[in-house]
């Protein structure tokens, strides 16, 4: 069922999409390959490509030309080599991914993660995450673009962002090291720093988590007789790790309660933020993430050919690719599985549900460590 | 399709996450069961102090007629299970066909969990040391003797996550619900069906639903119990046990490395203990902590490997129905593989031989399943790496050593059957800290006394004996 009857509208809308995704691609192309512009890596990689970026990629189907980007080529230095020549004199960010042991990946970022994280406020309901609140930022810290994000989103809609210390690579070396005393040492740790600021009169109503500290927050305020809802959270913005149904049913109907709005989200540090509309009963708490296309797409490629997308309804390897200025990753394989889709009005291109690790690697990942 | 819920305190709810459970040989998906969230858990154990409660409201003494009768409903009744129900030969074919146990083993195994049930008083007697068991509802007592006496409960319920490869292990915790103290089960993924069974016979019987809690799940459920019951059992590799030693919450079951010691005295009529050995090492098709890994002689031991191979190695795989069934499958893919290929590679090191080759290969691959059949391999000395290896299927290495150098080489010892009458070599067995149950005589290591602790006293991890001295005032 490759071929579904979409309304004339959405058809309309998904056509209009097609055309400025394919229109970006070209524009990006010219961006990053063009001597004056370009990135270094990439005029340096467009010596060995076997055909010329500028004149054979028109359309974002095109890009299956480049074959898949290996995340291999971010590690290590020099990183300059990643910044376009046109935002040379910018100050330019570096955010890391991995690096438990060994070099972790690292990607270049000059404005991107503010426009990213400005695109997902507009999808946030300022109801409950009202504009002028300020936000708890209960997530991973150091040098990750989540964190500064986070701040930024908090900041553009008027509010100032308390954060905690966080290092997920101390808490993946106690998982892998068995030391599980250590490990929720290290949680209580973490939620006795939130705690700490909810405790303190900051009128905190916002904040961002991941599902196992949101769990281990609850937990906490339930056990000092309040709750998420009772210290006046109503919105939170949660990511960073695998999300199930299942997860975000019990949290919905067990921790947060009909005030409090949650937001899932998928992304990392070589894409931008997949946004979700909040998940109901009617749909069985689906979770379905659309890429803030055309910076991004995500499509969702037949586990045994990862050239050909999987049809709707079904499930393949998750493939990313980023469109922006400062950063162009063609058809990355990423480390994650989903299902395939339709587009909505809202977002119309397609969308990926029930993403959970690739089962490829799921047995040699440590996931939803913090 | 039999949907199987998860079980929060007798209350049933369907999670959205679904694992199915599916035939080893026909792929057939047998039912649908309802993963759990480690938060779930979690918050849960709120009630966990209600478990304790309701089952103080009943006597210990009306508990075990209650546990009796759930040995009987367990193995004789039609039981309900999540949206249908379970006669007791489709219990068996269901265990059958997710483990690979042959189905005359998961009949077997049914009977020792009868007899377990059954015979519960005796157990908590023995186990108590004859202790005045509304001690343990009380916390305290008086001795015939007039000294008071305290034991403390250590937790209002106890962890348990469940192995999937031998329903035998369900023995250990069947005592505990007529201790007054709850139960919060894990089970393992290719077994769900004896912890719904024993908790269905369990309600039927009377038990207050409030006191078990089911959590099928995967590993995050598994750290959930583990963190969130004060309390915990786990079943799991050596790695496992490695991680939680000296952890005073978790109680680790790992491998056995049960083994049989013929001392000099005894060792030049081996014949006579045959049976014995092939018993101890082919029953439950090996799967056991309690099977026998090991065969240490000072000498005759190539001809008792030989025999043993004769006796075992022309074993082939059954149809899971068939009563003459040894062999149980695996049924998780690449396990079989994995340890064939280690053996291999065992058995190239200088003095070790594999005496069950001549009768075929050891690794036979099904469509969905594979099998290893019986290995019987001769260790020159105690020194190969494969003299201390335990795996899951019939396999036993005899090895050749010295009496007095035995019990330092033999390592970690679950099951000890030590047949000598040298009273100086069972003083040193008596004394051996590293051997759990010592048998001593011809006694096959799988043959329990269940009258005794096993891996540690069971009331001893969950109360603690402490002083509490009272007056007229104690009105509790």
């Amino acid at each position: 069922m490759s071929t579904v009857a979409l309304s004339s509208e959405l058809q309309e809308k998904v056509q209009h999409a097609r055309e400025e995704l394919d229109a970006h691609v070209r524009e990006i192309i010219r961006w990053h390959f063009s001597p004056e512009t370009g990135t270094p890596f990439w005029l340096e990689k467009a010596k060995e490509l076997p055909f010329d970026p500028l004149k054979d990629i028109q359309t974002f189907d095109d890009l299956r030309l480049f074959g898949h980007f290996e995340d291999e080529w971010l590690r290590g230095g020099p990183v300059r080599r990643w910044v376009p020549k046109a935002y040379a004199h910018r100050p330019i960010y570096v955010f890391e991914t991995g690096g438990t042991t060994g070099i972790p990946k690292t990607r270049i970022a000059i404005d991107d993660f503010r426009i990213d994280y400005e695109m997902f406020s507009e999808t946030l309901p300022d109801e409950y995450f009202p504009k002028g609140a300020n936000w708890l930022m209960l997530g991973p810290s150091g040098p990750r673009r989540l964190r500064l994000a986070v701040e930024h989103l908090c900041q553009y809609r008027g509010g100032i962002c308390f954060c905690v210390d966080l290092d997920p690579r101390w808490v993946i070396k106690l998982i892998k090291r068995g030391w599980m005393e250590h490990l929720r040492a290290y949680q209580d740790h973490v939620i006795d720093q939130a705690m700490t600021i909810l405790s303190a009169n900051h009128e905190i109503k916002c904040m961002f988590t991941t599902p196992k500290l949101l769990d281990a927050l609850a937990a906490r305020l339930e056990k000092e007789g309040t709750s998420i809802a009772k210290v006046g959270i109503t919105g939170i913005f949660c990511g960073g790790t695998e999300m199930t149904s299942q997860w975000i049913r019990f949290a919905i109907e067990e921790l947060l309660g009909p005030g409090v709005y949650i937001a899932p989200t998928y992304g990392n540090t070589l894409m931008g933020l997949a946004a979700a509309d909040m998940p109901t009963p009617d749909h069985d708490y689906k979770i379905t993430y659309y890429a803030p296309q055309p910076r991004a797409v995500v499509q969702v490629m037949d586990f045994d050919d990862y050239e050909k997308e999987v049809p709707y309804g079904q499930e393949g390897r998750v493939m990313l690719t980023t469109l922006t200025k400062e950063f162009f990753v063609p058809r990355f394989m990423e480390r994650d599985e989903g299902v395939r889709e339709l587009p909505c009005l809202k977002y119309p291109w397609d969308g990926v549900s029930g993403v959970k690790p690739f089962r490829g690697f799921a047995a040699t990942t440590t996931v939803g460590v913090y | 399709m039999l949907h199987i819920p998860i079980s929060r305190w007798g209350e049933p709810y369907k999670s959205l996450d679904i694992d199915k459970v599916v035939h080893f040989e026909t792929g057939e998906v047998l039912a649908e069961v309802s993963r759990a969230n480690g938060g779930l858990v979690e918050r849960d154990m709120r009630y966990a102090q209600r478990a304790r409660d309701v089952l103080r409201e009943i006597p210990i003494k009306e508990l075990l007629q209650m546990v009796k009768k759930a040995a009987d409903l367990y193995t004789s009744a039609t039981l309900p299970l999540g949206n249908g129900e379970q006669t007791p030969e489709q219990f068996v074919r269901m265990q059958s066909a997710t483990t690979g146990l042959p189905e005359h083993m998961c009949r077997f195994n049914m009977t020792k969990n009868h007899f377990v049930l059954n015979e519960m008083d005796k157990i908590l007697d023995a186990l108590t040391r004859g202790l005045d068991l509304t001690v343990l509802t009380k916390g305290y007592g008086v001795e015939s003797r007039g000294v008071p006496i305290s034991y403390q409960a250590q937790s209002p319920v106890l962890g348990l996550v469940l192995p999937s490869n031998s329903p035998g292990v369900h023995t250990l915790w069947l005592p505990i619900i007529p201790m007054q103290i709850g139960l919060v089960l894990k089970p393992g993924p290719q077994e769900p069906w004896t912890p719904y069974r024993m908790a269905n016979a369990f309600i039927q019987a009377g038990i207050p639903k409030q006191a078990i809690a089911i959590y099928p799940g995967l590993g995050d459920v598994g750290a959930a119990v583990l963190q969130h019951c004060p309390r915990s059992l786990i079943f799991g590799g050596a790695a496992t046990v490695e991680q939680y030693r000296g952890n005073p919450r978790v109680q680790a079951h790992g491998p056995g490395f049960s083994k049989i010691l013929i001392g000099d005295d005894k060792v030049d009529q081996w014949d006579k203990y045959l049976d014995l050995m092939v018993d101890s090492v082919l029953v439950n098709s090996g799967r056991g902590c309690i099977n026998c890994s090991g065969i240490w002689v000072s000498r005759h031991a190539r001809k008792i490997a030989e025999a043993l191979a004769e006796r075992m190695g022309p074993i082939m795989p059954l149809p899971p129905d068939d009563p003459k069934a040894a062999l149980a499958a695996f049924t998780v893919k690449g396990q079989a593989d994995a340890i064939n290929t280690e053996i291999d590679h065992d058995v190239k090191q200088p003095g070790v031989h594999d005496m069950t080759a001549k009768f075929g290969p050891r690794l036979v691959k099904k469509e969905r399943c594979d099998y290893l059949r019986p290995t019987v391999i001769l260790c020159d000395s105690p020194e190969p790496a494969i003299a201390r290896k335990e795996y899951m299927f019939p396999f036993v290495t005899v090895v050749q050593c010295p009496q007095e150098k035995m019990i330092e080489k033999i390592g970690p010892t679950l099951v000890c059957t030590a047949i000598t009458e040298d009273p100086k070599f069972q003083r040193a067995l008596l004394d051996a800290v590293h051997i759990d149950r010592l048998n001593i005589g011809a006694i096959p290591t799988i043959k329990l006394n269940w009258l005794q602790p096993h891996e540690g006293n069971i009331v001893d991890f969950l109360f603690r004996a402490r002083a509490f001295q009272f007056d007229g005032m104690l009105k509790a």
